[in-house]
């Protein structure tokens, strides 16, 4: 089955929480008009990403974050260039030079540097390969994404995308039942945590927008992206009323004789 | 005669019109006009009233089959049709992400017009660009209790199987005393 599509039409913060959400294991891959990505997931979090753009090496990486001076680049890829990024790691660190952390930690910030900057990407055509992994000798991270999509929806300013994700203020939110990450661990802004303490089945967004004080784009974004993180779920507000319910207009009265006449849909149809 | 019916809505292009004429007796109704807007222009003609299927039960019982009009445009047409209907069907076109979000929104306008029992088809299932339907219930935020369910409008199996389905639907809800 295919998992592909544009930007325009599926945005990045939706794609990483299809990932999240159904711990998908594989490489997304967007082709935008001036360069690509390969985006790597395994059981829903980042586990690496590299753009065209850049060397993906972990040389190329350990220099750009300050790491390697260039010269040190210059001659690991002189001497040691055919060797893999995992035992490259491993020779910085039994020569004393550098420790697992903080390769790890270069790593972490280069993956999410470069997933953060695919929020600026309005189009690209992506596809997602199932169970494609980065090459053995690539080192592998296992990164929450639930702080990257709330970082995403940070920089959400479409406010016709909003509107459409979130058509109405009069419903409430709950907080959803099996998250697959605790909120402590989720870096919140002030606002988004004055947000969070106010979501209850009985307070509509509308609601927390008042008692907040923020406007109907403020109150979008921060519940957009709470929503994007699996965190909270939207239902209908304790107090509202619920719609009238309309009776379907069946031919027969009395329970008995509406589910005999289902009965006689079904077998219709079952003979079809 | 006695009469029921059920509405079958989605997005443009989402195949309720193939869905309709897999199983009804006669030719169906189609309201169709040659699309006029380039941004459209992904089939030759369109839907813009309703389609209308039917379904012969017995001797004293029809079921009719509405299919509403997919562009925006027309949907002051939903209203009238989905009024007294038994259940309905939201086809979502696994192939076109696009359409996704207008789905919800039809599934979400439906559901306050009537909170009557629906199911949800992820239809096109037989061409390589479709999304799997696990994929697809993430990206229409549907809940597990919702029935979201494979097919090809064209194969009259997938279709029957899908009004089966809303049929068990509204049975299990009637058994329940929630209809």
């Amino acid at each position: 089955m295919a998992l592909k599509g544009n930007l325009r039409d599926f945005t990045i913060n939706q794609l990483l929480n299809l990932v999240s959400v159904a711990q998908k294991t594989g490489t997304l891959e967007i082709k935008g008009p001036t360069q690509s990505a390969q985006i790597a997931f395994r059981e829903g979090k980042l586990a690496s990403a590299q753009t065209s753009q850049n060397d993906s090496s972990l040389a190329a990486i350990l220099y750009r974050r300050g790491q390697l001076t260039k010269r040190q680049l210059q001659l690991i890829k002189a001497r040691a260039g055919n060797i893999g990024d995992k035992e490259l790691g491993l020779l910085l660190i039994n020569a004393n030079y550098l420790t697992q952390k903080e390769i790890l930690t270069s790593l972490k910030e280069e993956f999410i540097e470069i997933v953060n900057n695919l929020f600026t990407w309005v189009e690209g055509f992506f596809q997602f390969y199932n169970d494609a992994l980065p090459e053995s000798g690539k080192i592998t991270l296992r990164i929450n994404l639930e702080n990257i999509i709330m970082e995403g929806s940070r920089r959400l300013r479409e406010w016709e995308q909003l509107q459409d994700e979130i058509p109405s203020l009069d419903i409430a939110l709950k907080f959803t039942d099996n998250p697959s990450t605790d909120l402590r661990n989720v870096n919140l802004s002030v606002e988004e945590w004055r947000v969070v303490s106010y979501i209850n089945p009985k307070n509509t967004i509308r609601q927390i927008s008042k008692a907040t004080k923020m406007n109907d784009l403020e109150i979008r974004r921060i519940i957009y992206g709470l929503l994007q993180a699996g965190l909270v779920e939207m239902i209908r507000a304790e107090n509202v009323e619920k719609p009238k319910y309309q009776k379907p207009s069946l031919p027969v009265s009395g329970q008995k004789e509406q589910k005999t006449l289902v009965n006689r849909l079904i077998k219709r149809i079952q003979s079809l | 005669m006695q009469t029921v019916k059920m509405v079958v809505t989605g997005p443009f292009s989402s195949g309720k019109t193939e869905f309709i004429q897999s199983v009804s007796e006669i030719d169906v109704v189609s309201t169709e006009r040659k699309i006029s807007s380039e941004a459209e222009k992904i089939k030759e003609t369109t839907t813009v009233a309703m389609d209308f299927g039917r379904i012969t039960i017995d001797d004293n019982l029809v079921l009719y089959l509405f299919g509403t009009p997919g562009q925006k445009r027309f949907d002051f047409m939903w209203e009238i049709l989905s009024e007294g209907m038994l259940g309905f069907v939201v086809m979502v076109d696994s192939s076109r992400p696009e359409t996704f979000r207008e789905a919800r929104r039809i599934l979400e306008t439906f559901r306050a017009y009537a909170p009557t029992p629906y199911i949800v088809t992820a239809n096109k299932q037989d061409i390589p660009d479709a999304w799997s339907v696990e994929d697809m219930r993430i990206a229409l935020r549907l809940s597990p209790e919702v029935k979201l369910l494979p097919c090809v409008a064209t194969d009259k199996e997938t279709v029957k199987n899908a009004l089966l389905e809303l049929l068990y639907g509204i049975l299990e809800k009637m058994e329940a005393g929630e209809f």
